[in-house]
């Protein structure tokens, strides 16, 4: 796992790398990831293009606390060498790369991505990865993929072309997928990374776009791929905890904290021991309710 | 000579038009005379006729004034029937004072200019190839920009003495009693023309649909009107309104507007009975979808919306959201439709809207207003009127004069393209700085450190991060670079009054 401090990654917003307007505005929408696209948003003629800008902003602009994503073009592709490089002299974050199939593909950016470390002088292992599981192929190897490299911060599951692989398409109700998130987000938890899940393209669809994020909170994902920055206030509503839930976080973290001043080495509240999953969650809570700003700097609930 | 925002005025200009510098946005309590019209006296059954050319010719001489209305805006063909005939009866000197000049009226303006017709203009605002014409010294005096409310002013004041208002109408009886709301081009409130049908020495309506006397209700009155002209068609419906309003779905726009919104909300303002402007504009459409939330959230309710209106806003109205819509002018067709129907959207004229030489304009009671910028700078003073090319393209519109509200919000991006919008300085000063109080860009806020008590209500929202407006200016450069600074000739080719009549910056020609 690439970072102890487990971050919130609800939103992971797609940006065409080539849209100078939209590469300029990523950071004001509050996505807790930007991911600059090299890859399928950008047509071959302006590949260099893209990768030029998105070089170039990162040098130039400011994207706050969101963590940053570059999308690479395929390892078969003639962009990928190039692209790593730039982006990794950027001092980009976290490369995605598409179309993961096999553990060896994710080693094989590992090394790429050392090597460009070492020659433009940056931290080594300070470059995160990713990997998107696309195809069948690579839904069954997700839990070698997710687990292929400790730089990898997560696996995202895309629809579009895994649904094509498998012969079908996407439904409303997302049976379809049924395998495929439980198998990504599976082999996420078992490596200890974040799980992601595939963008909703149809703006109009208000319904369907809750109706899916809600499926996938239940499930256990960390959050949602985005096409539009109107989805994320849409995705940060259903990843908000309930008043109920945050006054409960607020009650463990006390106790946590009466522990430590105690210097107790076991948490109890109510007088029943507090177990080491419940303090997570209720960590987790905080951070989302800290994010939906529903607690104050000391973690207080701010009544409505 | 500078002026209190610091803009070097040209002295013989100011002499020769007999000026005052700007010093301030407080009016004060002078007392004022007010003009009054000249009357031709009739019994009025012989106003009636069908030859612009005639009435012309029976009321023009070379050296007037003359006034038209842009509510029709795009849609207008009254003002280019009316100043054919007056082009080709080879008048000189004349000075078009109309409410304003939209796009529709550009060619024959031109055409005027150049044929020696027109001499002199006063405007709200000009764009397109008339601003371009104007800005490279297409016209030897300067032309006046006014305000509206400040248009209403000076009109009361005899600044502008209109001697013939050419007024289209989409209806009217046959002695004059007409307004906006039936016919086939209706564009709702006369608010700007009444201004003209009272105080022109003679005022002529041009209508397409000359209905039974008497007519009701009755914006212009007949006692105001001296004929009636009767021609095939006063306007193109589809180009009078912007058609049906569209909700933006521009991501950024929403930002912005939400942020407006969270501003409004937070602020002590926002309480039953408060009052707004919101304009027209995405942006400003949204930020009355989003307000529509907070009041049914926060059980409130407001006493009254001014100014230009949109359907977002007459809805308000219908939900009972909203006890009265104060109506200048209507953006849409919706809201046009919705004055004929409501007996709370009342039709006000420019001078109970915004006129500050009153006895109480509406902008004096207004708590909130929400306004545009095509630059903003670090002493919060925006310019509307000329691009960053320093061509003139814009209109004051009622800017300065809803801008004294209590509290006055600037909604702008913070760059466009590649174009800064918060700058060190405007090119050309239009609404003083002392009256802004918020600037909201996508980034997030900056507030008039004059206001402390909003210093105090907005300084730790939610998602909302404030900026002094000196590091907003920054950012803006950061990302679009320092331009090259605009080159002008020493030629005055517009002044900008201040809603008092002073002069608040002027426009120089654009050095090609």
């Amino acid at each position: 796992m690439a970072e102890n401090e487990e971050r919130l990654r609800r939103t992971m917003m797609f940006v065409p790398g080539n849209n100078p307007a939209m590469v300029k505005d990523a950071g004001i929408y509050g996505a807790d990831s930007i991911m600059f696209d090299l890859e399928d948003s950008v047509s071959l003629s302006e590949k260099d293009a893209a990768r030029v800008l998105v070089y170039e902003a990162l040098q130039t602009q400011d994207y706050g606390n969101a963590e940053l994503v570059v999308r690479v073009n395929g390892q078969d592709t003639e962009f990928y060498a190039n692209d790593v490089k730039a982006m990794v002299k950027a001092g980009i974050d976290v490369i995605r790369l598409p179309k993961a199939e096999s553990a060896d593909m994710v080693k094989q950016l590992e090394t790429d991505i050392l090597a460009a470390e070492k020659e433009f002088g940056r931290e080594e292992g300070s470059t995160h990865l990713m990997a998107a599981i696309e195809s069948a192929k690579g839904v069954l190897n997700a839990p070698q993929i997710a687990a292929a490299s400790d730089r990898m911060i997560g696996i995202a599951l895309s629809a579009e072309d895994y649904t094509t692989d498998m012969k079908t398409h996407r439904y409303p109700d997302g049976a379809e997928l049924e395998f495929a998130r439980n198998m990504v987000l599976h082999a996420a938890r078992a490596a200890g990374v974040a799980a992601f899940d595939t963008v909703f393209t149809n703006m109009d669809d208000t319904e369907g776009f809750y109706r899916e994020t809600e499926y996938i909170h239940q499930l256990g994902f960390d959050g949602k791929s985005l096409v539009n920055p109107r989805q994320i206030e849409m995705v940060n509503k259903v990843y908000e905890p309930t008043e109920k839930e945050v006054l409960n976080a607020k009650n463990v973290i006390n106790a946590i904290e009466e522990a430590r001043l105690k210097g107790s080495g076991v948490i109890s509240m109510n007088g029943q021991m507090v177990d080491r999953p419940v303090v997570l969650r209720a960590q987790r809570v905080m951070r989302l309710a800290k994010a939906s700003n529903l607690v104050d700097e000391e973690g207080n609930y701010i009544e409505k | 000579m500078k002026n209190s925002v610091n803009r070097d005025l040209p002295e013989d200009v100011m002499k020769d038009l007999n000026y005052q510098p700007f010093e301030s946005t407080e009016i004060g309590h002078p007392e004022i005379q007010r003009v009054a019209p000249k009357v031709h006296v009739s019994t009025g059954d012989d106003k009636v006729v069908t030859s612009i050319k005639q009435v012309i010719k029976d009321t023009l001489k070379d050296g007037m004034t003359i006034s038209f209305h842009h509510h029709f805006r795009n849609g207008d063909f009254v003002f280019n029937m009316v100043m054919r005939e007056i082009i080709d009866a080879g008048y000189k000197d004349l000075t078009l004072a109309p409410s304003s000049l939209t796009g529709v009226m550009n060619d024959l303006v031109i055409e005027a200019i150049k044929a020696g017709t027109i001499t002199h203009i006063t405007s709200s605002g000009m764009r397109g190839s008339l601003g371009d014409f104007v800005s490279h010294g297409g016209l030897k005096s300067p032309v006046i920009f006014r305000s509206h409310g400040n248009r209403a002013r000076a009109i009361e004041h005899g600044d502008i003495k209109i001697d013939v208002a050419f007024l289209g109408v989409p209806n009217a009886d046959a002695l004059g009693n007409a307004n906006g709301m039936e016919g086939d081009a209706v564009f709702g409130s006369l608010g700007y023309a009444l201004m003209d049908a009272q105080y022109a020495d003679k005022v002529v309506l041009l209508t397409d649909n000359i209905v039974s006397y008497p007519n009701t209700p009755a914006s212009i009155k007949q006692t105001q009107v001296d004929y009636v002209v009767k021609v095939d068609k006063v306007g193109d419906p589809d180009k009078i309104g912007s058609g049906a309003t569209r909700f933006t779905k521009d991501p950024k726009e929403l930002k912005i507007a939400s942020t407006v919104n969270d501003v409004i909300v937070n602020s002590p303002y926002f309480k039953d009975g408060f009052s707004f402007q919101t304009g027209s504009g995405g942006a400003a459409l949204a930020v009355t979808r989003y307000l529509r939330q907070a009041m049914i959230d926060n059980k409130i309710k407001a006493s009254f919306a001014l100014g230009g209106i949109t359907k977002p806003t007459t809805d308000l109205l219908k939900e009972g959201l909203v006890d009265k819509v104060m109506d200048v002018q209507d953006f849409d067709k919706g809201a046009a439709e919705s004055m004929h129907t409501s007996a709370n959207q009342q039709e006000i004229d420019a001078s109970w809207y915004a006129d500050p030489d009153n006895k109480g304009a509406m902008v004096d009671q207004l708590d909130v207003v929400i306004l545009s910028a095509l630059e903003i700078d670090t002493k919060f003073n925006v310019n509307v009127m000329s691009g960053s090319d320093g061509v003139i393209r814009g209109a004051i519109g009622g800017h300065q004069d809803a801008a004294t509200a209590k509290l006055t919000i600037i909604s702008a991006p913070l760059v466009r393209g590649r174009i800064a919008t918060v700058v060190p300085d405007v090119t050309t000063v239009v609404t003083p700085g002392d009256s802004v109080d918020v600037l909201v860009t996508e980034y997030g806020i900056a507030i008039n450190p004059k206001r402390k008590d909003l210093q105090e209500a907005l300084g730790n929202l939610p998602g909302v991060p404030v900026y002094k407006i000196e590091d907003l200016q920054k950012l803006a450069e950061q990302k679009v670079g320092k331009p090259k600074p605009l080159e002008f000739t020493d030629r005055t080719v517009a002044m900008i009054e201040y809603r008092d009549g002073s002069i608040i910056d002027t426009i120089k020609e654009v050095k090609d």
